[in-house]
């Protein structure tokens, strides 16, 4: 197996009036997530690693296979290369049933990646909706086989393009369990596009950040997410993600602790086993902070955490705070009064009290 | 009985010439309706403005050209003279080639429009599942255009069954060869048989409107779906 290998892609992304410069190397496992705004260039990407585009002077490896290599003219199309797609709209196959969508990857496959036909079918939950015909099915139904599809076609590596944009709240919380299933079930490396940053919390493990035609950082999400020039792209929406195990259930506060390295909050009660492993996101903005430890107040979750560095945020005269809880990252988004009121200065150890944590599993 | 052998002669001459020249329509307006549609190429509009010529050309000067052409001294007559093939004007094989050539738009436009409709999207969603350009051409392509083969069909089978001015300036007037429905229907005519003449045009009126009854009736119920 060459499962792992990295994805290594130089592509020199270039349409009139744009060009994004992409020297990356990927980890070859896990979900990889592409994010900027739209027309950042993040699509382009993606259909260059499929084979879609073709942009010169460009290399790219994946799984220890070259798949371009302009420097000695080698380009392998579209249909040579073990990719799953899953596009923005499922763009199903309109004259065939879903049986037959299905099966369209699965018999033109030339290798396996141990991905039975009736195991994704289980997976996805589309037992039911096999012999339907596309156009009677719901959109998030439609996304739902069209994963199904990319998965059967036994891919090294998975693309996803924005794969909920398309589909209202109710069916996105209806398809991203099927991607965090996919997620903790599957080998296969997954690149992901979006520009939903709840998606990329939620669903990655590395993370890619694209903005004003570069690549603005590439690292480990945790660590990525809260560096201050990256959280800045995230504007309000700016904060951390950290992964927490479920420790306790209080039957009769209806709360459920969940801890991390750096110390514990407390969730509304949750309904799952105690050990379970819970991702959460922390916003910059849904934390305050204290020199002190506040005994009178209504919030619950105060965790003790050292000053690492700040900068100035998008929001004029608020600062973005990065913090140390013993190896887990925190951000605090405050008014620059308050950050010379407070006296913050590197290596200050104090309070930040965590007003808002929302569970993304 | 009114309709005489000569009539069913013609009938039956009529249902073959339309029969081999709509296949071969076929044959050849899929590539080049699939060419144009997907060719970033300049010469697009040359090609389409060549295709679409019979629309607007009169028959006469279509059929004069084709019999200058195909004559022992034309360079498709010296061709197929060469070819041991002898010429083609006042025969059935020349028949057919002046009717494919005669019909040609009427195949290659639904079928353009048809494929032009199906956009990017199914043939790269069959590439990233391993299907080749060829497979998906015909796995995803073909199937998706199937309202405007319909059409294509049935238009160029019709056009074909219809042409009078072409038939008459390539193929003649002999019967068992090249003497089809509209040109006995003139014969009839000539001859001031009306009786016949009515049977004749009025089965080729019904059959006209049956095949565009047919045709918007199919296409109305896809368009439902």
């Amino acid at each position: 197996m060459t499962l792992g290998l990295p994805l290594i892609a130089r592509f020199n992304i270039n349409y009139p009036g744009f060009a994004l410069p992409v020297d990356l190397t990927l980890p070859g496992h896990g979900v990889t997530a592409l994010f900027g705004h739209s027309g950042c260039g993040k699509t382009s990407f993606l259909r260059a690693v499929a084979g879609l585009e073709r942009f010169p002077d460009s290399y790219l490896e994946v799984a220890g296979e070259v798949w371009q290599d302009d420097a000695k003219g080698l380009f392998v199309p579209v249909h040579r290369r073990a990719v799953g797609y899953v596009f923005q709209e499922a763009s199903l196959f309109a004259h065939l049933s879903v049986r037959q969508n299905l099966a369209y990857g699965l018999k033109r496959s030339r290798h396996s990646a141990g991905l039975a036909f009736e195991q994704v079918v289980d997976w996805l939950g589309i037992e039911a909706l096999l012999d339907r015909r596309p156009e009677r099915l719901s959109g998030g139904e439609r996304q739902r086989i069209a994963i199904a599809r990319a998965l059967l076609s036994q891919p090294k590596l998975l693309l996803f393009d924005e794969p909920l944009s398309a589909l209202d709240i109710k069916r996105k919380a209806e398809i991203l369990p099927f991607l965090e299933r996919l997620h903790s079930q599957l080998d296969i490396p997954m690149l992901y596009v979006s520009h939903s940053p709840d998606e990329v919390a939620r669903l990655a493990d590395f993370l890619v950040l694209l903005a004003d035609g570069k690549v603005l950082a590439s690292g480990l999400l945790h660590e990525t997410l809260a560096r201050l020039d990256v959280a800045d792209a995230f504007a309000d929406e700016a904060g951390v993600a950290i992964d927490t195990v479920l420790a306790e259930h209080d039957v009769q506060d209806q709360l459920s602790r969940l801890d991390f390295p750096g110390g514990s909050i407390f969730v509304a009660r949750q309904a799952q086993p105690l050990g379970r492993k819970l991702r959460c996101r922390i916003l910059a903005r849904d934390v305050s902070l204290n020199l002190e430890r506040q005994q009178h107040s209504s919030i619950l979750n105060i965790v003790s955490a050292r000053v690492l560095d700040f900068a100035d945020s998008a929001t004029p005269g608020n600062i973005l705070v990065r913090l140390d809880a013993q190896g887990t990252p925190l951000l605090a988004k405050i008014t620059r009064r308050s950050l010379n009121h407070l006296g913050l200065s590197p290596g200050m150890v104090l309070w930040a009290q965590v007003k808002a944590v929302a569970l993304l599993e | 009985m009114i309709v005489s052998e000569a009539d069913l002669d013609a009938l039956l001459l009529t249902l073959k010439v339309a029969g081999i020249s709509t296949g071969l329509l076929l044959l050849i307006g899929t590539p080049v309706a699939w060419w144009l549609v997907r060719t970033p190429s300049r010469w697009k509009s040359l090609v389409n403005a060549v295709v679409a010529l019979p629309l607007v050309l009169p028959p006469t000067v279509l059929g004069f050209y084709l019999l200058v052409a195909m004559s022992p001294t034309g360079m498709v007559g010296r061709v197929t003279t060469a070819l041991g093939l002898g010429t083609l004007p006042f025969t059935f094989p020349g028949l057919v080639v002046a009717s494919v050539l005669y019909s040609f738009p009427f195949v290659v436009q639904p079928l353009q429009t048809a494929f032009a409709a199906i956009g990017e999207r199914p043939l790269e969603v069959a590439a990233t599942l391993r299907a080749n350009a060829l497979d998906s051409f015909f796995s995803v392509a073909v199937p998706l255009a199937r309202p405007g083969f319909i059409a294509a069909t049935v238009l160029g089978f019709a056009h074909t069954v219809g042409e009078f001015g072409v038939v008459l300036m390539v193929g003649g007037n002999i019967p068992g060869q090249t003497r089809v429905l509209s040109v006995q229907i003139y014969n009839h005519v000539e001859a001031l048989e009306y009786a016949q003449a009515h049977w004749l045009a009025g089965g080729l009126l019904v059959f006209s409107f049956a095949v565009l009854l047919c045709l918007y009736g199919f296409n109305a119920g896809t368009v439902k779906k």
